[in-house]
């Protein structure tokens, strides 16, 4: 009774001690230890939940294999017990096939539920954001359909409110990962796929491509910045009233492989993430063709000609439906 | 005339690449000339191609892959090299970013599959057949056709570095980038028709040696008496069989859209890259079980004969061989945890991950009990196994680490991957197969190789890869991504990786040793008379070194599983030595040149496709048919060696 009384304690300890030395021992630079947002704080857990679990196995391991081998050296004199014929123990044997399927046990449960729970937005009052992005060779294309702004290789969200970011690719496949935000998705060409992020301190936190896409990849980085609601409010007056448009043709010229600095655009054209997902082969996203009569088989031109706003709503509701998709 | 050689040297042999490429060259030039030359000074061609090239003999198959693995090692070692420099401080101009995606492209899939399958195969080559009493595979034709496709596959992959251009989309290829939309050079068919042409010949050596160990084990050779390592062969051979063929599919479908045109991959006109990913994982991932299972199989031999003890816990030993052949084909999506398959695919492949780590782990106890209360001696192939453990059980933690699917968000693509699996592969692999080449090394050769020479390489190479490897996991946490050619100065990346790269020299340091030991120990090396150096346990050592051209004058009759080590306790050992009544005529295959010929054919048609040159590619696929056809039209491929011969043998050798 008192073992466990005492026990329990201890073990909560061992995990604070933990991790205050892997958060506090490592510097702000360990963007992966110093998460600012619920999704990458959920992640941490499981980081030191995960360590503290295979340190059960791995200290006991590397003991034992420095105590067997000075121990049984092969030295004169050694007096050690020496019994070339023992080779079986069934408790022993019980023991090590035991301890680690209980083990896997542990994690596995705890995975899947961290698994099944960043599927959903981080549980908050706050209306979510949603940002569409695409990444490009070698950019990062960020869209507001609600603010109907747009910006590349830096994105604003406010404080305090889940981000539903949306992510196809328009070039080879990229990975899209704000470390201190929280994991990455890929991002696929005719594939919408969705990520819930959220910044729970205002800072400017680093994001890079984490896929590799040729020669640029090592300079597709972007800046995520966290600002007050206020803030970001103000920030999208400002761009659309300070920036240019961002036309179709202006688009397929950011398309064309290059490296390029930041740049913000007052408004993009309609349904431009919805027709790359569809013009790199979207109609096989599942859900996404459900109540669309014909659509099937059509390429994206032949789309083009008939369709128009209302078809880009039908799209959308078809994406709600896969809402499943990712994490 | 000048104008059209001017333009060959710029598309082929990239003369604008500047002095890298020239220096290479020239260096391939000189090499080639000195083979040449030395072999027709010392007039050695006759008996290259009579004893080498045309060999059918395991074991000189097994020398000839061993050879070519550790001159891979050093190619992928020196790409290795060139991308620790370029990384050892931000902003480096060493190598551009061209030049930086074609190394480490062509380091991941020399390392894996021209340098890790043929160390595999060598030891598979020479040891299985010795280990079960046996005087040659099942298909001694077929294994000389594997490996020189294996090598010819790989020559194919090498030259592209001089030739046309290396490939640049990484080990793994993902389509679309290495579509012919974003990447339309030849380095990515040189990759897909290398890989391909060597594959073949892995398929046929698992298939090879599954039919060996099952049928072609000496009497009395039950299953549970058969040794360990011959058991991870097995196993590595069921994963090769059915793992391999999805590579072939995944790389001909590519191929196909790179050369005619098809839409398998491509995002357009019904294609899915999605499919290629999948594909490549199915095979990828019992990969890395294949190439490191052998490695276990090898700790198991040298742990049992340097602790002078039983293996301990036989029976689960081979339970977890067989049951990680089984779990490593659940485990493939965990590659791509982030490609959004749902949270309910993701929960079952991390959980399948996770899973394979309990049969790893419990050979790790099995090893260590192994040792307890036995009598450790510290030889080379020791020292290796005893390093092996620290490393990959560290390397199989953050492999657990890794397998928890909403962490991997965080770790996925960043080094904290890389650095767990150069941990699992270098600890796993390479540490087992340079312990295994110590521990069989006098079996091939006769002799042994120098201690102090190996130790240092030992050192060298351990505390090297401790350096070079750790500060990737911090890395990882940094949020610095993998194959990033540079990296800003204000991430605060650049002392670690500084550190990294010191490391990664002294890995290189270690690798010199080792040659430097094998070049002085040809002289020097304590030559092995007894034909058993480590006092074995096992049948091989029962056999001179280095062995016979027939290895057993008489198969051996087998009663327990330590065959070799129980006679030698119960004074027995003249029971394994030919008596001159004993001797028959022994049946024997032929050499022939034509596995090689074909070898060259595959080349040839390789080279014409990787190039579109239709002309040259069906001229090689026409030789492959007509070696094909000779073959099935061959009946006189086998002969006998006399028993006089044999006596004659064994005499000189004192065992008669």
């Amino acid at each position: 009774m008192k073992r466990t009384q005492l026990r329990k304690p201890n073990r909560v300890l061992a995990l604070a001690a933990l991790t205050a030395l892997l958060v506090s021992g490592c510097g702000p630079e360990y963007l992966v230890l110093n998460p600012v947002g619920p999704v990458g704080r959920e992640e941490l857990h499981l980081i030191v939940l995960s360590t503290v679990l295979v340190l059960i196995v791995v200290i006991p391991v590397l003991a034992l294999l420095v105590y067997i081998v000075w121990r049984y050296r092969d030295k004169p004199g050694n007096t050690a017990p020496y019994t070339p014929k023992w080779s079986e123990s069934k408790v022993l044997e019980v023991v090590w096939w035991g301890i680690p399927i209980v083990i896997v046990a542990i994690l596995g449960f705890y995975t899947g539920k961290s698994t099944f729970k960043l599927v959903e937005p981080p549980p908050t009052d706050a209306k979510p954001l949603t940002i569409q992005v695409t990444s490009l060779d070698w950019k990062w294309l960020f869209q507001y359909p609600g603010q109907n702004v747009a910006t590349v290789n830096y994105v604003e969200i406010p404080v305090g409110v889940p981000v539903q970011f949306e992510l196809t690719s328009d070039a080879p496949m990229n990975s899209f990962w704000v470390p201190q935000l929280g994991g990455q998705e890929y991002t696929m060409p005719g594939m919408a796929m969705r990520l819930w992020l959220e910044a729970d301190q205002p800072g400017t936190y680093y994001g890079h491509g984490a896929n590799f896409t040729g020669k640029g990849f090592a300079h597709m980085d972007f800046k995520v910045k966290a600002v007050s609601q206020q803030e970001f409010d103000q920030w999208v007056q400002q761009v659309k009233a300070n920036s240019p448009a961002l036309t179709l043709a202006g688009y397929q010229q950011l398309k064309q492989p290059s490296v390029v600095g930041t740049a913000s655009y007052s408004s993009f054209p309609q349904g431009l993430f919805n027709d790359t997902v569809w013009a790199d082969g979207g109609r096989y996203m599942p859900g996404m063709t459900d109540g669309m009569e014909g659509m099937n088989g059509q390429t994206a031109d032949a789309r083009k000609q008939t369709s128009s706003s209302d078809m880009h709503g039908m799209q959308m509701d078809g994406m709600q439906m896969s809402g499943k998709q990712g994490h | 005339m000048p104008e059209s050689l001017r333009q060959f040297a710029d598309t082929y042999l990239m003369w604008q690449e500047g002095p890298m490429i020239w220096i290479s060259d020239v260096l391939i030039l000189l090499t080639s000339v000195g083979i040449v030359a030395t072999l027709t000074y010392f007039k050695k061609w006759k008996w290259l191609w009579r004893e080498w090239l045309t060999t059918v003999d395991h074991k000189k198959i097994g020398i000839m892959y061993l050879i070519a693995a550790l001159l891979m090692m050093f190619r992928g070692g020196a790409d290795g090299l060139l991308m620790r420099t370029q990384l050892a401080a931000p902003g480096m101009h060493f190598l551009d970013a061209e030049h930086y995606d074609q190394i480490f492209t062509t380091h991941g899939t020399i390392m894996i599959l021209f340098m890790a399958m043929p160390f595999i195969f060598a030891l598979f080559n020479i040891v299985v057949p010795l280990q079960i009493g046996a005087r040659d595979v099942a298909f001694p034709y077929l294994n000389a056709i594997s490996f020189w496709l294996f090598f010819f596959g790989a020559l194919l992959f090498n030259i592209s570095f001089v030739f046309g251009g290396s490939p640049d989309a990484g080990w793994t290829s993902y389509p679309p980038l290495s579509e012919l939309g974003f990447d339309n050079g030849p380095g990515e068919n040189f990759y897909l028709l290398a890989l391909q042409i060597s594959g073949i010949g892995s398929i046929a050596t698992g298939i090879n040696f599954l039919v060996t160990i099952l049928k072609m084990r000496a009497p009395g050779m039950t299953l549970m008496k058969t040794p360990l390592f011959t058991w991870s062969v097995l196993s590595a051979c069921i994963m090769i069989i059915f793992a391999f063929p999805a590579l072939t599919v995944a790389l001909a479908l590519l191929m196909l859209d790179r050369i005619v045109g098809t839409h398998f991959f491509t995002i357009l006109q019904g294609g899915n890259p999605m499919m290629f990913i999948n594909l490549f994982w199915i095979w990828g991932h019992p990969e890395v079980y294949i190439v490191v299972v052998p490695a276990f199989g090898v700790f198991s031999e040298v742990v049992a004969t340097f602790a002078r003890k039983e293996t301990f816990g036989y029976t689960s030993m081979v339970a977890a061989l067989l049951s990680i052949s089984v779990i490593s084909y659940f485990v493939w999506a965990h590659h791509f945890f982030t490609m959004g398959a749902g949270a309910d695919v993701n929960t079952f492949f991390a959980v399948a991950t996770m899973a394979v780590g309990i049969p790893t782990g419990v050979k790790v106890f099995n090893w260590l009990f192994t040792m307890y209360r036995g009598r450790i001696r510290m030889s080379l192939p020791m020292l290796w196994t005893i390093a092996f453990v620290p490393c990959f059980v560290i390397g199989g933690a953050t492999g657990v680490m890794l397998a928890v699917a909403p962490a991997d968000y965080q770790y996925h693509n960043s080094y904290f991957l890389i650095a767990h699996f150069h941990q699992v592969l270098i600890g796993g692999v390479v540490f087992g197969m340079l312990a295994g080449m110590y521990y069989w090394w006098p079996k091939m050769f006769g002799f042994k190789l120098d201690e102090r020479l190996g130790r240092w390489a030992f050192w060298f190479f351990n505390i090297g890869f401790y350096v070079c490897f750790m500060p990737q996991y911090a890395l990882g946490f940094m949020g610095m991504q993998r194959r990033m050619y540079t990296y800003p100065a204000d991430m605060g990346w650049g002392t670690l990786n500084f550190v990294s790269t010191i490391g990664a020299y002294l890995m290189g340091i270690g690798f010199i040793f080792i040659v430097a030991q094998v070049l002085y120990s040809i002289k020097h090396g304590e030559r092995d008379l007894t034909g058993d150096p480590w006092d074995g346990r096992t049948l091989e050592w029962s056999l001179p070194s280095p062995v016979p051209h027939y290895n057993f004058a008489v198969i051996p009759t087998v009663t327990d599983r330590d065959m070799w080590w129980v006679l030698k306790e119960e004074g027995r050992t003249e029971e394994l030595r030919p008596k001159k009544e004993d001797i028959q005529p022994i049946h024997m295959p032929k050499n022939s040149g034509r596995p090689f010929l074909m070898g060259v054919a595959f080349f040839v048609a390789g080279l014409g496709f990787v190039f579109n040159w239709y002309v040259l590619a069906v001229l090689g696929l026409l030789g492959v048919v007509v070696t094909l056809l000779r073959r099935s039209f061959e009946y006189d491929d086998e002969y006998y060696i006399q028993p006089e011969e044999i006596e004659h043998v064994e005499s000189a050798l004192g065992r008669l």
